[in-house]
């Protein structure tokens, strides 16, 4: 896969799951969603299978983090597949509590 | 990254909620993702190259808002409340732009070159007329300008200040969990849309999934009563709208609304008095006070409910005086004080607010912008933290005064003069001093029925501080200068007081 750009929207290839990319490191990355390389979000691609190992899901309006934090992708649509850089499962950003300030 | 994702998002996870509410008028998320897809079409059948609304607070604010943010123009509120040349001088600026205004206001504004004008009620009937949304196609690239923003032009010609894409969604995305908000949370939203609070209000409730209540004429009547009927669970106000919200509950023996449950301040400095009393009539409702700047997209700094709680609690003054402090800075933002060399500060000592974050701007049109090239902004407020790591803003820069080369800070004087039983308002400026340069002077208004003389209020600095702060002119005035929403306006009281 090319070189991310933050602010793209990708999809995954297997399933329903779409993301913003937020940040991201530099050169070419590989990252997958249920196994699968993540798309352009215009691309139109035949279905495959998730891999059972890169099936935990994605959910809305939360973001996902590699080791060092330096790719930080937004889960804009749910679904089955696990989002994933260089076969290395992303994390769950932890969210901090903070009151309302508006 | 687009303003429009969020709004996407909100209509995906959350679309029947309802997004916005006005005197009746009701928009889910699914209806406001429609209508502005409709109007992001119509938009880009114009010429126009802006979007901006001069009216009061209605749903066509977030419909204009996200039409704008779809279609790839900016979006430029513009404040309602500026005499007709102000306001021309301002759409001067915005053309060619497709202006939403109410009927009244498009009669007077026809015929304008460069705008396309459209009435409120149109713009809303043709929003709700929108059947399937359309495609998503709007633009992802963060670096496109989201809003524009004038500064409130206290110190002269309003700048505007460029807020992209990536700083409002950064500032959302650091401090707003997607869908956090109850199903019966609703926020009362009776900051104007011109102010950057009330953009950041809008953006933060359709994201959390917080319907929001919109009063387009604040009094404290109507705060008390919409809050009450509509349950409202969280509002945001400057500090000037609370101090008369306390006032009438005061006057009238009424008590808070029942549901609310957290309340934020923010956009001036809150008088030590008046958060007390909120306190003391609001006891269930949480406090943050919230600090930031419009070139910074909003919030920086906050005092949370735990930490107004505890500081109102304390016997030890260094950790009541918190209570007049806005907190500590968000998790996204870092934050200096910096002395006249540009180097931090150890706590106590005072200097130049800097920051650095994903949601800081500081660029303003036709201006070289004021972030340095590691990333830090200098706000041009000053201040201190406490050696807990507690910000104290002590107001602009420019306004310090500078006598006999001593730098001394109103707001220190300021802090002083209000705890004197008497004194209800004040405001302190630098006169010209043919011994000093600048000379202390103050502006004082008394509680009714209380008095005091010029002399006691200077006895009463002199107290608390170093003589060099004692007032050399204390004046009293039935009230002071501010813009609508809580600015003093400085240069009018130093034009006051400076001897003629």
């Amino acid at each position: 896969m090319a070189a991310l750009k933050a602010g793209a929207r990708l999809k995954s290839g297997v399933c329903d799951t779409q993301v913003m990319v937020i940040a991201a490191p530099a050169g070419d990355v590989a990252l997958t969603c249920g196994g699968a390389p993540l798309l352009e979000a215009a691309a139109n691609a035949p279905r495959g299978a998730i891999h059972p190992e890169h099936k935990n899901g994605t959910q809305i309006g939360k973001r996902y983090v590699n080791a060092d934090g330096s790719l930080e992708l937004l889960c804009t649509k749910p679904g089955e597949g696990s989002l994933a850089l260089a076969g290395a499962l992303l994390k769950l950003k932890e969210a901090k509590a903070l009151p309302s300030s508006d | 990254m687009n303003l429009m994702t969020l709004l996407e998002m909100a209509a995906a996870g959350m679309g029947e909620r309802v997004a916005v509410q006005c005197s009746g008028e009701r928009w889910t998320h699914a209806e406001l993702f429609a209508g502005a897809g409709r109007l992001a079409a119509r938009i880009r059948d114009t010429a126009a190259e802006r979007v901006s609304v001069l009216d009061v607070s209605s749903p066509a604010v977030p419909l204009a808002l996200f039409a704008s943010a779809w279609s790839g123009r900016p979006f430029v509120p513009i404040n309602y409340r500026l005499t007709g040349a102000e306001v021309d001088a301002l759409i001067e600026r915005v053309t060619p732009v497709l202006l939403v205004t109410d009927g009244e206001r498009a009669k007077s504004l026809a015929g304008r070159s460069g705008v396309t004008l459209v009435v409120r009620e149109d713009l809303l009937a043709e929003a709700r007329a929108a059947a399937e949304p359309p495609a998503a196609d709007w633009s992802m690239e963060p670096e496109e300008i989201a809003i524009w923003l004038f500064t409130s032009g206290t110190t002269g010609v309003p700048k505007a200040a460029l807020l992209r894409h990536r700083h409002l969604v950064s500032y959302i995305l650091g401090s707003v969990e997607y869908m956090s908000a109850a199903e019966d949370d609703a926020a009362l939203v009776s900051v104007p849309p011109y102010h950057v609070a009330g953009m950041a209000a809008l953006l933060s409730s359709i994201y959390s999934g917080r319907r929001m209540v919109q009063l387009p004429a604040f009094s404290p009547e109507a705060w008390l009563e919409l809050a009450e009927s509509e349950r409202i669970t969280n509002a945001f106000m400057v500090p000037t709208m609370l101090a008369r919200v306390v006032e009438r509950l005061e006057a009238t023996g009424g008590a808070a609304p029942s549901t609310l449950r957290a309340l934020a301040y923010g956009g001036g400095k809150m008088p030590l008095p008046v958060i007390e009393r909120a306190m003391r009539l609001f006891p269930s409702t949480d406090f943050t006070n919230a600090y930031g700047l419009t070139e910074t997209s909003s919030t920086l700094a906050v005092l949370g409910p735990a930490d107004h709680r505890e500081a109102a609690a304390s016997s030890d003054p260094n950790v009541r005086r918190r209570l007049s402090s806005v907190g500590k800075a968000l998790p996204g933002v870092e934050l200096e004080i910096r002395d006249a060399e540009g180097k931090p500060t150890l706590p106590g000592e005072r200097g130049e607010i800097c920051v650095r974050g994903e949601q800081v701007s500081g660029e303003y049109l036709g201006r070289a912008s004021r972030v340095a090239a590691d990333g830090w902004f200098p706000t041009n407020d000053g201040g201190f933290l406490d050696e807990g790591g507690y910000l104290f803003v002590e107001g602009r820069i420019d306004d310090v005064i500078v006598r006999g080369g001593e730098n001394l800070s109103p707001g220190e004087i300021e802090d002083v003069l209000l705890e004197h039983p008497a004194v209800s308002d004040v405001a302190v400026v630098g006169v010209p001093d043919v011994e000093w340069g600048e000379g202390v002077a103050a502006a004082v208004v008394l509680k009714e029925g209380a008095s005091a003389s010029a002399s006691e209020l200077q006895d009463w600095v002199k107290q608390h501080l170093r003589s060099s702060r004692v007032p050399q002119l204390v004046r009293f005035e039935p009230e002071l200068p501010y813009n609508e929403t809580g600015k003093l306006l400085r240069r009018k009281v130093r034009e006051a007081l400076a001897p003629s």
